[in-house]
């Protein structure tokens, strides 16, 4: 095996160009498929850990009627705070929200959201309720994303009218005032929704200590289920950006099928052609005194070697490539705010050590397969042919 | 001491639906120090004989014994064996290692034995100096003449001083200054290494040198002449 690697370098740096073409095309599969991986690993990353921020915490417990996708289950899904937990609520360790149908009249059109409310001094959440805290004139302080913002053309300041249904299904309607607008990467939190102070929210709801989502900050407590609501966990909550990361990971995986079946053809295409032209050259290895199988041994490493080479070319000009963009991120060429989904403006990709490994790996052993495919002729060569390089 | 013994050796190749017979049962032996030659018109056998007794092929009846091995008999590790330690080979096209240099081409035998760098180094440069090519080390054979380049193939053929070279048309691409060259510098060797040399040729040049002369006709020895004893 040593030996054979002496020579499979020898040969590779004599062969020139032609081993530095194959080197530079499979050095480029390894930056590009090490970068794409780590542009997924770096959203998935900033997505959890955006929505842990802005909207899930460390977990959920949902008033057991609620479901997000039926707004005709709001109405009913709120219930006072279970004993249980009224001790994690005082500290701070679980945040209530309560939310309620309304409707919204910016610039004279109608809007249906959904109104929030949240505690001031909440700090499980990253949105600025403290911001609620303010005494305005003629309206209810009440803070919004700078989605919603931008496409309902609202300011920070701006007085808008809001529609509600208290729970004796009487309509009524005040003005709130944008004291603040917050910019997240989780359109979830951001669209169709208002914020207004908690216990304000219960008095016009006529809902008092009635909540309709328990958020709790330390995901690593075992909870248990409590009557009445649903626990939700944050694998539970969080399954979606799992199942969209998935999904890319396909796509990605078929670009990067594509981009390693591009430089395994050139690999392939050298090997089959350096055995064709190379036939005295595997008549002499047998005639001083190698076996066929140690010559095929030889072809095999020589394109496996290709692998290695490539990696340690693609280490030079990818290590500080992939530095860099570690650093500055990768900025999305498209508004982001409206793919609907918790993805940042600029990705910054998270390399591991698992990911360069594997992908070397998977590139080694490809090659590896690919050099070997073309070599297996070397076994069926009759060498007294080989070495005048007759074999057609 | 027998380096070759040939008993009965046929050698048929299929050719179109029949059969072609390459050697008609060819009885021959050739002890230690030979410098002999197959001679023969193109089709007359000689280089099959020399395939079959380099283990590069196999007897289709008979049995050819090289240094004790039956060719027949040994299987593909062993044939690569016999190769490794004590056969030499010389082609018509030098067949050296176009992006090794000199002293590469020269060592890889030496590699497949697993020799110690220094005893390598040793070797290669001793048998650098038999064929006088101590200042081409370097040199990769897209570099090198014709005469230059099959002193190299005889440097790397002796290197590990085998007991038997098999030099298939050795002079056959070169010009009569070279062809001398590189015969008197086989000969020289082989009178001082004690090594055996069977040739394959019908060039004049290469005829003149051998100390024994079988000619080869239709695939049977057709006479076997010896010029003279060592």
């Amino acid at each position: 095996m040593k030996l054979a690697i002496k020579l499979a370098i020898r040969n590779l740096i004599g062969a020139g160009l032609r081993t530095w073409l194959n080197v530079i095309v499979l050095s480029f599969s390894y930056v590009v498929i090490i970068w794409m991986n780590g542009v997924m690993i770096g959203w998935e990353e900033q997505a959890k850990h955006d929505m842990k921020n802005w909207q899930i915490g460390g977990g959920q417990y949902w008033h057991h009627t609620y479901d997000p996708y039926d707004p005709f289950t709001i109405t009913d899904s709120h219930a006072a705070i279970p004993k249980e937990f009224e001790d994690e609520v005082a500290r701070g360790d679980m945040e209530p929200i309560l939310i309620v149908q309304g409707t919204i009249y910016p610039q004279g059109r109608m809007q249906s959201i959904a109104i929030k409310g949240i505690r001031l001094n909440q700090s499980i959440f990253s949105q600025p309720t403290h911001k609620l805290d303010t005494v305005v004139e003629g309206g209810i302080p009440a803070i919004i994303g700078a989605m919603m913002a931008r496409n309902m053309n609202i300011a920070k300041g701006d007085y808008i009218t809001l529609r509600w249904r208290d729970a004796n299904g009487t309509f009524d309607a005040t003005e709130v005032i944008i004291v603040d607008i917050f910019a997240s990467n989780v359109p979830a939190i951001e669209q169709g929704q208002i914020y207004i102070a908690l216990d304000k929210l219960q008095e016009m709801a006529l809902l008092q200590d009635h909540v309709t989502i328990l958020t709790y900050r330390n995901d690593k407590l075992e909870r248990s289920q409590v009557e009445g609501w649903t626990l939700k966990t944050k694998e539970i909550l969080t399954k979606s950006v799992d199942d969209l990361i998935k999904t890319k990971s396909i796509g990605l995986t078929v670009f990067y099928f594509i981009l390693l079946l591009l430089a395994m053809l050139a690999i392939f295409d050298t090997m089959v052609l350096s055995i064709f032209r190379r036939q005295k050259e595997i008549g002499t290895y047998i005639a001083l005194g190698y076996t066929r199988k140690e010559v095929v041994g030889l072809f095999t490493v020589e394109g496996a070697m290709y692998s290695i080479l490539a990696a340690l070319v693609g280490a030079v000009y990818g290590l500080p490539f992939l530095g860099w963009q570690a650093k500055v991120g990768w900025s999305m060429p498209i508004d982001v705010s409206e793919l609907g989904m918790a993805i940042a403006q600029t990705l910054y990709p998270v390399y591991s050590f698992g990911l360069v490994l594997s992908t070397i790996l998977i590139v080694v052993i490809t090659t590896t397969i690919v050099s070997y495919w073309p070599s297996r002729k070397i076994a069926k060569m009759n060498p007294t042919e080989a070495l005048r390089g007759k074999i057609q | 001491m027998e380096i070759i013994k040939t008993t009965n050796l046929t050698k048929r190749f299929p050719m179109g639906k029949g059969e072609f017979t390459a050697l008609k049962g060819i009885d021959l032996t050739f002890g230690k120090g030979e410098f002999a030659g197959l001679i023969g018109p193109s089709g007359s056998g000689k280089t099959t004989l020399l395939n079959i007794v380099g283990s590069l092929d196999v007897p289709s009846d008979g049995e050819a014994l090289v240094l004790g091995n039956s060719i027949g008999k040994l299987n593909a590790k062993q044939a690569a064996k016999l190769r490794k330690e004590n056969l030499g080979f010389i082609f018509q096209s030098y067949n050296l290692l176009q992006v090794h240099t000199v002293y590469e081409n020269v060592e890889f035998p030496l590699l497949l034995l697993n020799l110690s760098a220094s005893d390598r180094k040793k070797m290669v440069l001793d048998a650098l100096e038999w064929v006088g090519l101590t200042d081409k080390i370097k040199s990769k054979p897209p570099q090198l003449s014709g005469g230059e380049c099959q002193r190299v193939a005889i440097a790397r053929a002796m290197v590990k001083r085998p007991s038997l070279v098999l030099a298939d048309e050795p002079t056959a691409n070169l010009d009569a200054a070279n062809s001398h060259h590189i015969l008197k510098t086989m000969e020289k060797l082989n009178r001082e290494l004690q090594t055996t040399f069977l040739f394959a040729t019908h060039d004049d040049k290469v005829i003149n040198y051998l100390r024994r002369k079988i000619f080869l006709l239709d695939g049977k020895v057709d006479k076997d002449e010896v010029i003279s004893s060592n």
